[in-house]
Parts: C-alpha cells; structure tokens; sequence
C-alpha cells in the first residue's frame, strides 16, 4: 500500500512538473492564460501529491514496515520514535523525498504569495521551478526511489547512522538545511524568469530579494546547528573542520549574503545589474553542487551518503542548468548596460562594492579549495588534501576585513559623506577599537589577526549598535515615545534595515567566539583511578566512577566526572562512549558550557574493570557567543524576512521604486 | 549476525581493550610541545575525515603525534617529519597542498581575483563619479 | 541567449563535465599507497606467543626480523580483534597461509591498537589462526607502513620490496592469484 501510494505520487509528481513547465511556457508564448493557470494547479498538485509521499515514508518508518525499501535501510525496531521519524532524513533516498517536499512547498508559497504571476516573469519562474522539481521527482521515481519493494520482508533493520541518531540536533540542522537550500531556487527562478521575460528591472529584484532573504534565514541557522552539532558530537572539540559538506553549505551562504548586499546598490542607484543576476544564479548553482557533491561520494566527506548512479544525473542536471543560466546572462549582459552613477567614492556603495568583492573571493576559495582534490587527481594522478591549515591561512584576512567593512557599511551614509558626519560617525567606533585592541594586547593577546579580530568587533558593535540607538533617541525626541515603543516602532517602520544591522551583530558574536576559541583553546589528558584528580586550567576534575548499561539501543559506557572551581564543586560531567553495533564507538563529550568558557570532556579510554579512565578535556573560551550570535543571526534574519501585512505592505514596498512596467510588456 | 550478538561481540572485543587505551599526560617540555603542535596541524589523520592528527581524539592519531613528538625530539626538523609522513602515505596526508606547480593555482588565484577586482572597483568608481559623465558599460563583475 | 552566450557557457560545462567524470570513476576513499614497488620498511617485532610458534623459522628468538625473511614471499595481515572485517577475512588467510606454507611464503599477523589478551579469545573464538601474530605497541610499524584502518594486507617479495598492498578483507581466490604470480616472478631461488 505505501509502496503503491509512496512510488505514485512521486511519479506523478514528476509528470505533473513536467507538463506544468511546458504549458507554463507555451502559455505565455502563445498567449494562453489558461495553460499558465493550469501549470500554477499543477504545481499546487505536487505540494499535496509530495506531502502524501512524505507522510506515507514517516508511516512506514513509524509502523516499522520493513517492506519498504527505506525504512529496511535505515529502520531498526529498537531505535526511539523521535529517530524513527528524522531518519526520513537519515539517507540519501529519504533525504531526495525531503528535497522534493520542500521544493513543492516552496512552489506553492512563491506562487500563492506572488502578485506579478500572471506575467510572463512569473511564468517563467514558475516553469524554471517546476523544471528543478521535474529533476527532483525524476530521482525519487528511478534513482533514488525510497519507496522500493523488499522481499522476502526483513524482521528488523540495521537502524540509522549511528553518527545521526546521537544527538537530537539531527532534528533540526537537515531541514533547516533544506529550507536554505531549496530556498534558493525561488530565487533562482525569478531571475531566469526576469531574464527570459526581459523584464529585468525593479519587479525581480523585489521578488528575488524577498525570497533570499527567508532561504538566507534558513541556511545561517543550518550552518549554525551543523557546527553546534559537531562540535556536541564530534568530540574533537572544534565546530569547522573545513570537510567538503560544510563548505557545500557555506558556498551559497557566502554568495546569497554579497547578493543580498548588492542587490540595495541596485534598488537605490539602478546598478550591478548583471552582478545580481550572476549572483543568484551562482548560488542555485553552489546548492546543487552541494547536493550533488554529497550525494554522489564524488568527495569523501563525515557526512557524505555514498551512492552509486544518482551522480550522473546530477552531473546532467548541473551541466544543463549551468549552461542554460550561464548563455542566458552571458547573452543578455550587452542588453544590461550599467544605467547608475555614483555620487562620491566614499559612500555606502563603494562599501558594498568592495563586501561583494571580498564575499565572492570567499567563495571562490572556498570552492577552489574543495574541488581542488579532484582537480588534482584529473589532471596530475595524485591525490592531495586541502583541509583547515589552507582554509585557515586564506580566508582568515578575509574574515577579518570583512568584520571591519561590516561596521564601515553602515556608519557610511548612501551617496555622498560630508566631514561632519564622517566625524560624527566614526569616531565612536574607532575609539571602540582602539580601546579593546590596546586592552587586547595589554592583556596579553597575541597573534595578529586575533587582535585585529577582536579591535573590529569593537568597531562593527559600536557602529552598528549606533544605528539602534540614535534611531531610538531621535524618536523618543520627535514623538515623545518611551524607549520600548520607540525601539519597536523603529524597527518596525523598517525591519529590513534593522535585521540587517541585528545579524551583523549577531555574525560579530560569532566572530568573537571563533576568534577566541580557536586561539586561547587549552588542552590536557590524564589517565585517572577512582577519586583522582587531574588538573584542567581553573578547574580540577574528578574522576568518580566509571558505569555502563545497555540502552535501547546502544551500549554505553561512561565515566561520572566532578568538577571543582577553587575547591568548591561547581558540576557533574558524564563524557561517554557509545557503542552502535559497528567497530567504531562513537565519543560523545560532555560539555560544561558558560559564557567565559566552555569545558569540553571527552572519554578517550577506559580500564573494564573501572580501575582507570583517560580523560581529554579542552577549555575553549567564549564558544558560547558562536551559538549566542547564530540565534542572533536568525533573529535578525527573521525580522527581515517577515512577510509585511498584506494592507500595509504594498504601498510601502513599492513606493521607493518606480512604477513596474506593465505586466506582460517584456514578452521576448 | 543480529544485532545483539553483535553488540555482545563487540562487547567482548572492546572491553578489554583498555591497556592498549591507556594513555599518560603529555611530557611537559613545552618548546618541543609547541613544534608537535605545529606540525600536527598539517598532517591529515587516516581513519577521519579531514581532521588533522592534532584535533583528531582517535588512537591513531594520538600514535602519529607520538611519532612526530619522538622524531622531532631525535633532532629531525618539521619538513623532515612531514616527509617520512609523505613517505609513507603520500601527499595526501599533508592538509595543505605543497605549494608548488599546479598547487600554486589554489593559493593564488583567490588572490589574483582579489587584486583584479579591487582594480576593477576603483577604476569603476572612478568612472562613475565623474561628473557628467556618460554611464559606463563595464559591469564591475569581480569574478 | 545567443551565441557569445552560447559559447561561454560551453567553454565553462564542458570541463566540468569532465572533471566530474573522472571524478565519478574514482573512490575518494582509496588512497593509493606510496609503497609498493618500495623496499619494505624493516621491523623487529615480538610474537605474541612465543611458545605456539608453529616452526616457521629456524631461530626460536622472541623477536620477528623482516630482513631475516629475505629469499622468502612475507604476507603482513594488520589486524584487530574489534574489526568486524577482520572477521570476514580470517578464514581465507588461514587456509591460504596453510596452503602456501611449504612454498616459500611466511605469514604473519600484526596486531594493530589491541591487547594481546583480546586477540588470544578472539583467534580461540575464530578456530584457531594457521600462522602467528607479532606485537606492534603504539602502532609504530602500522604507521611505517601507511596504516589507515584495518585490516590491510601487505604482500613483500622475496628481495624485500611491497609488491601490493590491499586495504580491506582478502578473498583466498585473489590472495592466492597474487602469491602465485610472486612466486612465478623470481622462480630461481629454493624454497627451503
């Protein structure tokens, strides 16, 4: 019944999205509304066709029917409920089903959200959106169809990834992920669908922008629960290791966050049109080479699913959207002549100008970095390694100069900056720097681009909390407001803005914490007996006793671990080693987490007998802040997002534009 | 083999594995310390996915930096050691491609990119605020 | 779109295409070692039970020196008692270590990261091992020999270079093909 049910839908699905891409074109080039419409059914077909597969795979898994080709990969009687259902996520085939059902939502909302759909723009989008889920259930239909028959019917399966059913963070970080990442596509699609429109002008910024910005949310928050849970699981005690997959996720962050900056510079002064177009094309782009690379076990990776065929599809699939994107900017570049001025070099502008310059050379290391292995092994025969000492020492100035702009950006106003405003705003956030940059080598900080790291944070805060508050003080003058009301209603009469500044905050916190953890992180090892003590910086720790038990599934040994502050017991740690049925037992660290710093205990071995346990434990300060300013991020990132009510937010969204052309006029 | 008898046998595989885990502290000599850090960093650890020997809490790793700790304390220097690694593993244990031949293209053309666009940006602004002048057809793509 | 477009994109697919298919035809996890074709790296490593040593060499010493082998074909198994593939591999090893015993072929086990104890239950809970295992505390041959996991299996002919080096459980067909072959290339020299 699943099967039947699961497989159809998906097939279904499939033809629906083509058919729908087809007479969505064929609609606007030969002007039948109709087909248009019946394209925009189909696509809301497929949200409810991919919701009953989706739902269909939980119900297998949940009811343990191990018939089903899926839940016989990755079920196990003996694995909690709360794993059950997010292993639908736990491999490739669920993974493709999650895809597919994201995508379909995020079709359905761009279309029930869009105005301008009747256009040929919206057209077009909706047909490019479709494709992409054409491409999407073709896999769940053939490659990668989850909803296989196996026979005779197992008893039981293997389980899930142990890796994945550590930590209840695997409930979040993959969806997230997949909301950023199928997130772009909208994106994506209103850019070929402006491109092939010819209707490049205010309409699909707005539109394009207004979508990044949700997909931005969801891929920060993504990135951010990766690494927390990393670094919780993991046990090495770091959150970024530089493997492929993080840098998959990373890539499109980077380019999404200099579009999202530059696409202002074209809102205010009409230019960088080609740029934005290039922009979210190359962000689709990293989102499916990001799949692609993890699906494909082209690269080795902690969290690669390794698999066989679905690869060439991707390589298809890559290779034709590539091309496509590519000859439609490429073709349409000469008609995009630069219509903007500049008034002065010193302005916001330039500012942004020099962030997409550094975002994208980020991003272009990044993706040299991780393709390199196999550019090497083509063209040389051998294999190499890029892992974090060539990460570190290339994208390290980077981070830092970008920090700095991140504060530079805003104290600029646009267009033009007399002396007294310069004066005016910047002389608090460099007198900021300079005080924490003296303090930090004062106190002892070394390394260049730690104090440069920490001396910028200073600045950016300053200046980008400066905003907050002369925003509140001139309120509170001119309207006689409180400092509450007026807080809100700043923010509110533009949150855009104000989400903006909240996540540089929020990116600065993050900053602070890497910058201070990854220099001053402290590391010691003891092997230790009964009521022993070792020594950890400021703490001194207790080994207790050593237990194990059977769980449900997964043995577990562990060591109970007091922690003392200056005598005093100030904590109970309990670091653990797991055992899943494979060779491997899986680490996993307790972690006292405060916001000075974070104690990090790790269980390396243990005597059977309870007579001894080795211990690791690393001090990393202010890894706090990283997850503080990720939540931070996503406040910000929410705030901005937040669809405006629909009464007031016409008027106030398209006022600062010109007149849109009309509808329909651009039709190539 | 069912899960359980699995788990059972590695049970009795593990267990009583704890003297080979046992491990002491580090020596103290923290000069020597210091250049083991150092070159750990670079080394990939086998049994991981792009950890280095240093980060990596895996028995192996702890057994390579013991290597390194022991041939650097034999007078050997950081290139030496690295090269007995490559040696044996090949280039794929270095975390860093040497920076030599094709290799050299990862480490420059991030920053040739860079230099071309900061070109790009000032002869654009430039350009774009001359006053009265004609707008300019050259987009400032940096890449 | 038209043909500038057409052609940029072109220039921009098509090595990329290629790259992945080289890419696509290779396994990121099989690193290729640098040693065979190498002298193999000298060890001198303990038995684990001296008293068992079932005659396979003249001298009774504790101590297992590779250049000692020299003249003979050396199968070096890395192995542990917590490596499931290690249990995969045990049957065929044996029987080919017994099959090739009297043809110049030596075979050894190296225990990698395990007690001794641990390998004694396990080798009694395996029906017995046809040739003895060797001691290698804090892994120092597994690293001099490019260890990654185990097991892994190296193969050193009789001038004591690696001839091959296999990563994973042996199979008794393609572990016997290989001895053959070896045995074939220098034929001049007396088994003893």
């Amino acid at each position: 019944m699943t099967h039947v049910l699961g497989y159809s839908a998906s097939v279904l699905a499939f033809l629906l999205s083509v058919y729908g891409a087809v007479a969505a074109v064929a609609g606007v080039r030969l002007r039948r509304p109709e087909w248009v419409r019946s394209a925009e059914m189909a696509a809301y077909a497929n949200l409810a066709l991919m919701t009953l597969a989706a739902l269909a795979m939980v119900y297998a898994l949940v009811t343990h029917d191990f018939s089903v080709s899926y839940v016989a990969q990755v079920g196990s009687r003996s694995t909690p409920l709360f794993y059950t259902v997010i292993s639908l996520w736990g491999a490739l085939e669920g993974s493709i089903l999650l895809w597919g059902w994201v995508l379909a939502g995020y079709t359905a909302a761009a279309l029930y959200f869009t105005r301008e759909r009747s256009g040929a723009m919206g057209a077009y989008a909706l047909a490019t959106m479709l494709g992409v889920g054409a491409f999407f259930y073709l896999l769940l239909a053939g490659p990668a169809n989850p909803f296989g028959r196996v026979w005779p019917v197992p008893l039981d399966g293997p389980g899930p990834n142990p890796l994945l059913q550590n930590h209840p963070l695997m409930g979040v970080h993959p969806p997230l992920l997949y909301l950023g990442y199928v997130g772009m596509t909208v994106p994506f699609a209103f850019a070929v669908g402006a491109l092939l429109s010819g209707r490049l002008d205010a309409g699909w910024l707005r539109m394009t922008r207004r979508w990044t910005v949700p997909a931005w949310t969801f891929l920060s928050l993504a990135i951010i629960a990766g690494m927390w849970w990393s670094y919780d699981v993991l046990g090495w005690g770091g959150y970024w290791a530089w493997d492929p997959v993080e840098n998959a996720s990373f890539m499109p962050w980077l380019t999404a966050t200099a579009f999202l900056h530059s696409a202002m510079v074209q809102e205010r002064r009409g230019m960088l049109k080609v740029w934005n177009l290039v922009l979210i094309v190359a962000t689709f782009l990293l989102t499916i080479l990001g799949t692609f690379l993890t699906r494909s076990g082209i690269l080795s990776s902690v969290h690669a699913f390794t698999q066989g065929t679905i690869g060439y599809y991707f390589v298809a699939f890559i290779a034709l959207v590539l091309f496509f994107s590519l000859a439609l900017v490429a073709g349409s570049a000469g008609s995009l002549r630069q219509t903007g001025r500049l008034d002065a070099a010193v302005s916001r502008e330039t500012v942004f100008l020099v962030n997409n310059l550094l975002l994208s050379a980020f991003a272009l290391t990044v993706l040299l970095g991780t393709m390199y292995p196999l550019v090497a092994e083509a063209l040389r025969g051998v294999k190499v390694s890029v892992g974090a000492p060539f990460f570190n020492q290339m994208t390290v100035p980077l981070c830092v100069a970008l920090l700095f702009l991140m504060g530079v950006g805003p104290a600029l106003p646009w267009r033009r900056a007399d002396r007294d405003v310069l004066r005016r705003q910047f002389v608090p956030p460099f007198v900021a720097m300079l005080c924490v940059g003296a303090a930090a080598v004062a106190l002892g900080v070394r390394g260049p681009y730690t104090v440069l790291a920490f001396a910028f944070a200073a600045f950016t805060l300053v200046a980008n909390g400066r905003e907050y508050v002369s925003g509140v003080r001139a309120r509170m003058r001119s309207q006689g407001e409180g400092p509450a009301t007026a807080l809100i209603r700043l923010v509110a009469s533009n949150r855009r803005r104000y989400g903006g500044y909240l996540a540089h905050i929020g990116v600065i916190a993050l900053t602070v914490g890497i910058a201070a953890s990854s220099s001053y992180r402290r590391e010691y090892e003891a092997t230790l007996g009964p009521g022993e003590t070792m020594r950890a910086g400021k703490f001194e720790l207790r080994f207790d006793r050593l237990w194990a038990r059977n769980e449900p599934r997964r043995f577990a040994v562990g060591a109970d671990v007091t922690v003392l502050d200056g005598g005093a017991e100030v904590g109970r740690l309990e670091p653990r080693l797991n055992f899943y049925g494979s060779d491997q037992p899986i680490a996993t660290p307790a972690v006292r987490s405060r916001p000075d710093r974070d104690l990090y205990v790790n269980l390396m071995a243990f005597e059977r007998d309870g007579s001894s346990a080795t211990l690791r434990v690393l001090i990393e300060p202010l890894v706090f802040w990283i997850w503080i300013g990720g939540g931070i991020i996503g406040a910000g990132g929410l705030l901005a997002a937040w669809p405006r009510r629909r009464r007031t937010s016409r008027a106030a969204e398209d006022a600062p534009a010109s007149a849109p052309v009309a509808a329909g006029q651009g039709v190539s | 083999m069912s899960r359980r008898l699995l788990a059972g046998a590695i049970l009795a595989a593990l267990l009583p594995t704890g003297a080979a885990w046992a491990r002491q502290s580090a020596p103290a000599d923290s000069a020597l310390e210091a250049r083991v850090r150092e070159v750990a960093a670079g080394l990939r650890c086998p049994v991981c996915q792009g950890l280095s020997i240093l980060d990596s809490p895996t028995e192996l790793a702890q057994e390579m930096r013991a290597v390194v700790r022991e041939q650097l304390a034999e007078g050997r220097t950081p290139a030496e050691v690295k090269e007995y690694f490559v040696s044996k593993y090949g280039e794929w244990i270095l975390l860093e491609p040497t920076p030599e031949g094709l290799n050299l293209v990862v480490y420059l053309l991030p920053w040739l990119t860079v230099a071309a666009g900061a070109a790009v940006i000032a002869i654009g602004v430039r350009r774009w605020t001359r006053t009265g002048g004609e707008p300019d057809p050259t987009p400032p793509e940096a890449v | 779109m038209n043909w500038r477009g057409t052609l940029i994109a072109l220039a921009v697919v098509l090595p990329l295409i290629l790259l992945f298919r080289v890419g696509m035809h290779r396994d990121p996890r099989a690193i290729p070692s640098p040693l065979p074709g190498r002298p193999a790296p000298d060890f001198a490593l303990r038995r684990m039970d001296a008293d068992t040593a079932a005659g396979t060499l003249p001298t009774d010493t504790s101590l297992v020196r590779l250049e000692e082998l020299r003249g003979r074909v050396v199968v070096l198994n890395f192995w542990a008692s917590w490596c499931l593939a290690c249990r995969d591999e045990h049957a065929a090893l044996s029987a080919v270590a017994e099959a090739y015993r009297d043809r110049g072929v030596v075979f050894y086990g190296v225990l990698y990261n395990d007690t001794p104890e641990s390998a004694r239950r396990w080798i009694e809970e395996m029906g017995g091992q046809s040739y003895e295992t060797l001691l290698d505390p804090g892994a120092r041959t597994a690293i001099d020999y490019g260890l990654y996991g185990v097991p892994e299996t190296f193969l050193i002919d009789r001038s004591g270079r690696v001839a091959a080096k296999q990563i994973g459980p042996v199979t008794e067909a393609r572990l016997s093909a290989r001895l053959d072959s070896l045995l074939a290339a220098a034929p001049a020299e007396a088994t003893p």
